[in-house]
Parts: structure tokens; sequence; C-alpha cells
């Protein structure tokens, strides 16, 4: 089948495209920019000048399956995917069960596979069971599909271990992500210490548990030479560090997630549950940090760090709460309020979501040009809505955006050359 | 003369000093008239009131179920074991449980700092906290300041040292609350482990020496330290915490001749304070203090009463 999408503004960060211009879509993979060679009979879509970039590539999502199906499940999380442009996305390992053999890794690929509308991009464990204590097979899961290894929302919190794993990963060309906080100290801890958690009486950790791991483990980077990866980076000490590895020539890599650049730890004032999340939100001046990071190139991407929850998980005391907040079909909004405020070109805010990912991960998608599969997503950067928990596509409604205007709009999204939304 | 504007009493943070005030003024009336003999009043009658304890403590819950009672309220006790609380799921089913049973009022005491703002949006009674994990303790701290203003004749510019435990006080953190509001001012005084991150920054100056944080004040605080913070590590014995920050007659010499000591209940003596000076009528005022815990209560109770009647 033989699509054109007429009538468009392309911009792809990868290539530095800007300009009017439309795509012709063959057997799903983008076969020109300028609309020539259609052939006779090609369905016509006019994109009514709307933005027409790469569909939007998620580091980091948790899905609900397999292990938590109540609070969400592939096809749900799916759904959500193609209302918020994303057409591929990496999953976190630490499911139930964890991803750490082949054969439960295959089934999350051939489970995103079956959505028809979403590459599921595996991780592979880090450690059996992410429990931290025993390697698990990174040559046989890479071959099964695992894009890099970690222990998802857990630390790698043994020197050693972390040390293991960043040798041994070389072997196979891949990286190992690690949850930047050092667990003895954010065990048990619902906040960011200071004056909020002190007022709301509520445990907390220091901030300086996140730049601890990332100082260490920027160290065992330099004496393995092997390459790590920080997720959702949420404190300037902590990108201190990474823009002075990167600048010492290290294989350091980090993205972070919409929550820790749009909001601050006064989210969680009245006890706001989905505003709780791991690592917790933090104080004004990181929130700023991690903007000024995005726009330096400190941070490599944006990840939705997407963490389904459902009532049970949310509607208890803040300190028994679940952290984690819903993420997917607010990726794109909340990241071009950054345009929207002028901290962030409209480039560089997209090339965070679709080429910087696609480059870190070796993808063929994430970019506007021929023979690349035609995942795309049109959106209005000034069409506005509000996020309201209860009404967003798919299951999870634990948005910590909860209430949040926004600017920024998807109007359809394409899989393959196939319209999955709108 | 205000009107005590809201719902619920679940914090003092925020709350205006005119409320705080009038709460104050009709308590100590309520003290007046319960140690005048007239302890029977209807102003609760046909209102029902429910303690719902998930944490023990016996004094709290009498003290309400006692102000309940001479104010008319049928009163009804619920503890409910927190070994057999499911977390927090319980705490919403027992909300519809205690909707379909027309409860008026509702007191609760949580071991989670939260719970019973969570309640409150999910109850048509009106609710007072009585007390949540290391947020707050209103009606606690509202006993020690009119207790302190019966003594002092006033709360205005007195100078008032919070000592031990303060991390995990619920106590404090509604004490600093309160008295910043009312003009006085607020040391805090214990151990670098116990004393929460930038507390200072809620308007209290900080001490890790005992005598100067003491110093000319008029009221010392005493909080209560729980074995559990040794076994956490954050102090290392409690026989080295006696001897720095254990109230004793020598350190009690740094604050005013004339200083009042005060503690919330139940003392660890030999602890956090030194027998002699809790048993010591002279400077010792921790009776009283639960004498104006029950016609604190009896206000709080009255008051957010009248609002839901007004509402209903």
């Amino acid at each position: 089948m033989t699509l054109i999408l007429n009538n468009a503004r392309l911009v792809c960060p990868a290539t530095g495209r800007d300009s009017p211009g439309s795509i012709l879509i063959e057997k799903g993979l983008i076969a020109s920019l300028d609309g020539t060679g259609a052939p006779e009979g090609a369905t016509v879509v006019d994109c009514g000048g709307a933005i027409l970039a790469p569909g939007l590539i998620d580091l980091r999502a948790s899905l609900g399956e397999p292990g938590h199906e109540h609070r969400e499940t592939i096809e749900s999380a799916a759904e959500a995917a193609a209302a918020g442009g994303i057409t591929t996305l990496c999953a976190l390992p630490d499911s139930e069960p964890a991803l750490d053999d082949p054969a439960t890794l295959q089934f999350m690929l051939r489970r995103g596979e079956m959505t028809g509308s979403l590459s599921i991009l595996p991780y592979g464990a880090a450690t059996r069971g992410c429990a931290g204590k025993e390697m698990t097979e990174f040559g046989l899961l890479r071959e099964a599909g695992a894009i890099a290894f970690t222990d998802g929302t857990r630390a790698i919190a043994e020197a050693r271990m972390m040390r293991l794993a960043l040798s041994y990963a070389r072997a196979f060309g891949s990286f190992i992500v690690q949850h930047p906080e050092e667990p003895s100290l954010t065990r048990n801890a619902a906040a960011t210490e200071g004056e909020m958690a002190t007022r709301m009486g509520l445990p907390s950790a220091p901030a300086a548990a996140e730049a601890m791991m990332v100082a260490r483990d920027i160290a065992l980077a330099r004496l393995t030479r092997g390459h790590v990866h920080f997720a959702h980076v949420s404190t300037g000490a902590a990108l201190e560090l990474i823009r002075a590895a990167k600048a010492e020539g290290l294989r350091v890599t980090c993205d972070t997630a919409p929550p820790y650049f749009d909001l601050n730890e006064t989210a969680i004032g009245d006890f706001r549950t989905y505003a709780k999340l791991s690592p917790p939100l933090r104080r004004e001046a990181d929130r700023q940090a991690v903007v000024a990071a995005l726009a330096d190139g400190t941070i490599d991407a944006i990840a939705s760090d997407h963490q389904p929850r459902d009532a049970d998980d949310k509607r208890v005391p803040f300190a028994q709460a679940e952290p984690g907040g819903a993420g997917l079909a607010t990726l794109l909004g909340v990241t071009l309020a950054q345009f929207h405020s002028g901290k962030l070109s409209l480039m560089r805010a997209l090339e965070l979501l679709t080429a910087a990912p696609a480059k870190l991960l070796g993808l063929e998608a994430g970019r506007l040009a021929p023979g690349a599969p035609a995942d795309l997503v049109l959106f209005s950067p000034d069409r506005g809505w509000k996020v309201e928990a209860g009404k967003l596509p798919g299951k999870a409604q634990n948005s910590p955006f909860d209430g949040r205007a926004l600017e920024g709009r998807v109007l359809g999204t394409w899989k393959a050359g196939r319209r999955v939304f709108g | 003369m205000p009107l005590y504007p809201h719902r619920h009493l679940l914090a003092l943070q925020g709350l205006e000093p005119p409320y705080i005030a009038e709460l104050l003024d009709l308590a100590e009336s309520y003290a007046l008239l319960n140690r005048g003999g007239k302890t029977q009043r209807d102003v609760l009658r046909g209102l029902t009131l429910i303690n719902l304890f998930f944490e023990d403590s016996t004094r709290t819950r009498t003290s309400f179920e006692l102000a309940g009672k001479r104010l008319g309220a049928d009163v009804i006790n619920m503890s409910v074991s927190t070994s057999s609380v499911n977390k927090g799921e319980t705490l919403l089913d027992t909300a519809s449980t205690l909707n379909a049973m027309k409860t008026d009022l509702l007191v609760v005491r949580h071991a989670q700092s939260g719970a019973p703002a969570l309640l409150a949006q999910k109850v048509d009674a009106g609710v007072v906290n009585a007390g949540d994990g290391t947020h707050e303790h209103p009606t606690q701290a509202l006993l020690d300041a009119l207790t302190i203003r019966r003594r002092k004749g006033t709360l205005e510019n007195l100078t008032i040292a919070i000592c031990g435990d303060v991390l995990h006080s619920r106590v404090a953190r509604s004490n600093i609350h309160l008295l910043l509001a009312m003009n006085c001012r607020v040391r805090v005084v214990g151990p670098p482990t116990l004393i929460p991150s930038e507390v200072e920054e809620l308007g209290v100056e900080v001490f890790h020496d005992m005598k100067a944080g003491l110093k000319d004040a008029d009221v010392v605080m005493m909080l209560r330290l729980q074995k559990e913070r040794m076994a956490g590590g954050l102090v290392p014995s409690a026989r080295e915490f006696f001897r720095f920050y254990g109230l004793d007659a020598a350190k009690l010499r740094h604050a005013k001749p004339d200083a009042i000591v005060m503690h919330p209940g139940p003392m660890n003596r030999g602890v956090e304070i030194d027998s002699a000076i809790a048993d010591d009528p002279t400077r010792s005022v921790i009776g009283e203090q639960v004498e104006m815990g029950v016609a604190v209560r009896m206000a709080v109770l009255d008051v957010l009463a009248q609002n839901q009647r007004r509402n209903s």
C-alpha cells in the first residue's frame, strides 16, 4: 500500500531538516520526502501544515505485563503510546517474572509485535530476578533481542556487581543502565530530604544519594572502560559529575524524564500520591539544572519513565503509596513546554525524543530519510489540551501532571506506514 | 469574634492566628467550667463522635472520649489493630463504612503522615487529626499553648525550647507552627541525627548544645524518645542521650528561674527527663497539660460540630 502525507512541516533532528514537504510511504518504509514517485491511486492525507516528525522513541518505560496486568496490559500501554506519538518503547525488565532469560525476553518482543502499533524493545535484566546478586547471560539475552542491561527501577547496589556488569557488557557491545540512588540512604524514603519533607513529616532521603551513585559508577566506567547510562537524572550535582565525565571522554550517557524538568517537590503538597516518584521530585534549583543540561547536551535523551499504577497503589497514605507516574501520553506535550518557554529549540526538544535515543540504541528508526521505517508522528505544537487523570488513553491514569495545561497535541501516529492513532 | 472556617482540623501549618486564639479562648472557658464542676453540656447532643485509632494511645483517646461525653455526644471508640490493616485500602473502606453509619465527627490517629487528610477527602464527618505519623498533632499543640498562656499570661515574645527527638515528633511540628504564628521565639534542641533537615526554614533556631539551647528559655518542652531510635542507630545509647540531652536540674538552671517544664507524655524517666524534674510541682506543668487537653478537645469538637451543623 502506498500513502502520501501531504502539506506537512517536516522536522527531522537526525538530518537537521525543517521545511515544508510531503512523505511518500511504501511497504512500511519512507520512500521519498518530496512527494515524487507517487503512483496513481495512492492514499493521500493532508497534514494541514502541522509538524510531521519521526515517531518518538521512549528509552525507558515499565509495562504492567507480565505480572501486573491489573495496572496495565501491553495492549493498553500501546494505546497510550500511540496517542502520545510513541512508536518505539524500551521496556524495563523488572517485571514478574523478570526478563532475565531469552524466553521471557522473546515473549516481550512478540507481545510488542502483536500490538501492530508499537515496537517494544526489552532491556535484559542485568542480574537474575533483578536481585543484584548474580549476572545474567548477557550474550544469549543480546542474541534474543535485549537492547541493553539494567535492573530497572532497582539500583545495582554492589560496586563489585556493577564492575562485573560494565566489564562483561563490553564483550557484546552493550551498556548498563543504572537507577542512580544509593539504596542504603533511600530505603523507605518517600520524598527528598529538606524543608518540604520536614513540614510534611515524611521519611526522606538526601538528594546527594543520586550523585553518590553516579560518582561511584563513573569511577567504575573509568576502571572497566565500560559504558554506563544513568536513568532519570534529577539533580544538579549528578549532572555536574556526568558533564565532567563526558569531558574526560568516558563512556557515560544519561536521560531524564519529564517530571524532573517540569515539576519540583512542591507537587507532593497535600500528600498527592500521583506525584510520588522514584527518584522523588527535587527542589526548584535541581529542576533548573536539569533544564540547563537538556539544552547543553549533558543529558542525551528524554524518556517517559512510565510506571503504571492503579488506585490500590496510590489511594493510600503517602509513604505507603507505590512510587511512579504514567508518562506515555504526556511525553511530547511536557517536553514541548520547554520549547514554548524558550529553554529548548524545537529541533533540540525533538532530538531528545527521537534521534538521540535512536543513536544511543543504534536503531534505524528516529529519522526522516528514504529507507527508514515509516514511524511518524503528526502534531500541532500550539494546540492546547489539559491532562486529566481518569480521561487519559490507556489503563494507567496515575499522571503526576494531572490538571496541567499543555500546548502540543498529537494529531496522528503511523507505525510502519499504518495509521495507529488519530 | 472570628469563626473557625474549616470543616476539619488536620494541621496547624497555615492556620491563621485569630482562629488559633479563638480555639484557645473557647478552650479556656471550658477549662473554667470543668474546674467549677459544671462538666455536662449538650452542645453535641444527637451527634455521633467516633474515635478511630489505628495506633494505640490510651491517653489521647481517653481525652477525646471524655471531651465528647462532656459535650453530650454519642462516643464510640474504634481501635483498628495495625497488624490487621492491609495498608491503605482499608482506610478508604473504613471511610465508606463511617459514611454509612452517619458519623458527624471523626477523631483519627494513624501511624502514617497524611492519613487523616486522605480520610477527610472521603468522609462526610468533620475530621480531627489526633496525630498522624511524624506530621502533626494539632490538639496537643493547642493544649500546650493553652497551658503556657495560663502560666505565663501570654504567648507573645516567649522563648520556648523544644528538646529531644524533633525528627520523629508530630508534637514538635504542630508546636512550631502554632508558637511561631503566635509570635514566640522557638528553638529546637537535640543531636543532629534527631533534628529534621532544614527545620530552620520553618523559622526556628537549632541548638545541639542543650545548655545553650535552654539559656533564658521561658518554657522547656521535652519530647519522648522512642526506644527504636536507639536500635536504628540515631543515638548510641540511652545513657549517652540522658547525659547530653536529658533534662535534669543542672541543665534546667540555664533556663529562666521561672521556666516551666512540659512533656506530652508518656515519659521515659531517666532517658529524656529526670524524675526529680518531672515530679517537681514548682516547675513541671505536665499534669495541667493533661487537664487542658480535655478542654482543648471540647473546644475543637464544639467548633467543628457547629460547622458540621451549618453545612448540613
